[in-house]
């Protein structure tokens, strides 16, 4: 067996008129986690429906674990598993009928279903709720009984499809967490988001994807880096305070980062965020420049876009993924 | 290697698979039933508030079609006929509404018997029909609904009836993957069965009707099933309707089944 636990060449769809994917090619490295990166209708749930099989292409090729999407269907779902955004569990059973339900769909032999029902409940803390309807479940509650039921078979392939949308801090910690476990014990997972800190956070390798393109395949290190990494904000009292201020600026922060006006504001992109801080602040502290306001950011995936393709993240919304209803979400960070 | 043996864990085939597919969905569809009691009594209320109906208001103003055959014995065969007709909506509001939340998507995503979801949901409405008409039978005999041949005939004729509810769950499982969601199926539905369950026998008989409508009326499914119904239990010629009553079930299975067998695999 290869080493590479994905691939898809020239993979094309189309929905009609829409082009939701015009030649995706990807090589997903076994035993990572790889991140799809980019905004509502880009294209990234259409590539985790082909390769989950859910979905055929209309054009090009991909294989998990060496097995064709397509020729080979029936064997690539025995080994992947699929859930987030639209793949769902039932609001009418419990947790454990669920599981149940799915497990005896994966094909488990039956006297290991409900050992591993449990064990999963166990593990993403739902035991408690094992007998309850899924209707009295929290939203992040449900996204972990989504993923234990896609784990039913222990797949090899996981594709997890924004799996943290809409949940809050604490849950999406959580998941992140489980999320590193798999990974620990051997999964390949293939992760969709919206978040450049959520790719970050979890993924070896980001394909940013735009319009159904892959614009840029790197690791998060190398993109955060074309990206001149952190942004601190300097909001002064008023342009004339902002404008004395730059040139102290500028001497504090020397060739370590790039600083430009904007209005009121001083803007600094630098690597070195936080050591670079200390020593501006101090700077200006001798000169009496007075921030008014102060605050530092990782880069968006705003950004990441406005880097790549000289336009914003702009959501398309071909039909298919207009169901995800989101306008644009973007997670801001920060204070000081 | 351990690769290998992966792949053959993974490959492995559990006997009757299929079988245990279906037999999952069914069980989780008939779950609902259970946990969603809206659903078993919407679909009992309406056939009862048509019983009183035509028992108690329309009635007296239908002229007798036979000597010595009252009215209550006429229209019971046609309102279990009429029960599950309405019932097969449902059908079609399950499966998209599972189409809509994404519970597809994860059928889809399995390695299970692409026929499984379909024939699971059907096999539970079969089931959900059952219960309905038992209780249309027993409103029936509340009303004074008799049974003028023997128990066997009778019995024969409810199974003639939950064959042709099973065989129009086909064809709204095909309309339900058509539409893609629960409200569309629900509104497209009424005015394609009204004019079968109306234009029919089932609560007058086609002879009262006029003669360009006869001819729709006397062959359409609805009342060919009514009319074996009502042979198996008032008397009469049954081969006839019976056999009618089992082509057009056939027919329906044959033609819609594999359609919507097609659409489901292309649901996303």
């Amino acid at each position: 067996m290869s080493d590479l636990a994905v691939v898809t060449e020239g993979l094309v769809k189309r929905f009609g008129d829409v082009e939701a994917l015009s030649g995706i090619d990807l090589e997903i490295p076994a035993g990572s986690i790889f991140g799809l990166l980019g905004p509502n209708g880009a294209g990234k749930t259409t590539a985790v429906r082909i390769l989950a099989t859910v979905l055929p292409p209309d054009g090009g090729r991909a294989e998990v674990l060496g097995r064709d999407v397509v020729r080979e269907a029936d064997a690539v779902r025995r080994r992947v598993g699929l859930a987030g955004q639209f793949a769902a569990v039932d609001p009418n059973l419990t947790g454990r009928e669920n599981l149940r339900m799915v497990g005896l769909l994966a094909q488990l032999p039956r006297e290991r279903i409900l050992p591993r029902a449990d064990e999963l409940l166990e593990r993403f803390d739902l035991t408690e709720a094992a007998n309850r309807p899924l209707r009295t479940y929290s939203g992040g509650m449900r996204r972990r009984l989504d993923v234990a039921a896609s784990l039913m078979r222990k797949p090899p392939v996981l594709f997890l499809d924004e799996p943290t949308t809409g949940l809050d801090l604490f849950s999406r910690n959580e998941l992140w967490e489980m999320i590193r476990e798999l990974v620990a014990e051997g999964t390949t997972v293939l992760l969709t988001t919206q978040y450049l800190e959520e790719a970050d956070r979890l993924a070896s390798r980001i394909a940013v994807v735009d319009r159904g393109r892959v614009i840029a395949n790197d690791s998060p290190a190398h993109l955060k880096s074309q990206l001149g990494g952190t942004v601190i904000e300097l909001g002064f009292a008023d342009e004339a305070v902002a404008t004395r201020a730059l040139p102290e600026v500028s001497a504090a922060t020397g060739d370590e980062g790039h600083v430009e006006l904007e209005e009121r504001k001083v803007l600094i992109t630098t690597p070195d965020g936080a050591r670079l801080l200390m020593g501006v602040l101090r700077r200006l502290d001798t000169d009496g420049l007075e921030p008014a306001n102060l605050t530092v950011r990782e880069p968006s995936l705003d950004d990441v876009f406005l880097s790549l393709t000289g336009h914003h993240a702009e959501d398309a919304q071909p039909p298919e993924e207009a169901a995800a209803g989101g306008g644009r979400r973007r997670r801001g960070r920060g204070a000081a | 290697m351990t690769a290998v043996t992966a792949d053959l864990e993974y490959d492995r085939r559990i006997p009757f698979g299929k079988i245990r597919d279906t037999w999952a969905v069914t069980q989780r569809d008939l779950i609902h039933f259970i946990r969603i009691p809206q659903l078993l009594i919407f679909s009992t209320i309406q056939p009862v508030i048509f019983v009183l109906l035509w028992r108690y208001v329309f009635g007296g103003a239908v002229r007798p079609t036979e000597a010595g055959v009252p009215y209550v014995d006429f229209l019971m065969p046609g309102i279990f006929v009429q029960t599950v007709v309405f019932g097969a909506i449902a059908t079609a509001v399950g499966l998209a509404a599972d189409l809509k939340s994404g519970m597809l998507e994860r059928f889809l995503s399995l390695p299970m018997a692409r026929s499984a979801v379909l024939v699971g949901r059907t096999l539970a409405d079969l089931v959900r029909n059952v219960f309905v008409v038992i209780l249309m039978v027993i409103v029936g005999f509340l009303v004074g609904f008799r049974i003028h041949t023997n128990v066997a005939a009778f019995l024969l004729g409810l199974v003639l009836v939950l064959l042709f509810g099973y065989a129009l769950s086909w064809v709204f499982a095909t309309v339900g993957l058509l539409v893609k969601d629960p409200e569309t199926a629900q509104a497209a539905a009424f005015p394609v069965l009204a004019p079968l369950v109306f234009a029919s026998s089932v609560f007058i008989a086609v002879e009262f009707m006029p003669g360009w409508l006869q001819a729709f009326a006397r062959n359409q499914p609805v009342s060919v099933t009514a009319e074996g119904v009502r042979a198996l239990s008032i008397g009469g010629a049954t081969t006839r309707p019976v056999l009618q009553t089992i082509f057009w079930c056939s027919a329906l299975v044959a033609i819609f089944a594999p359609i919507a067998v097609r659409l489901y695999r292309r649901a996303l």
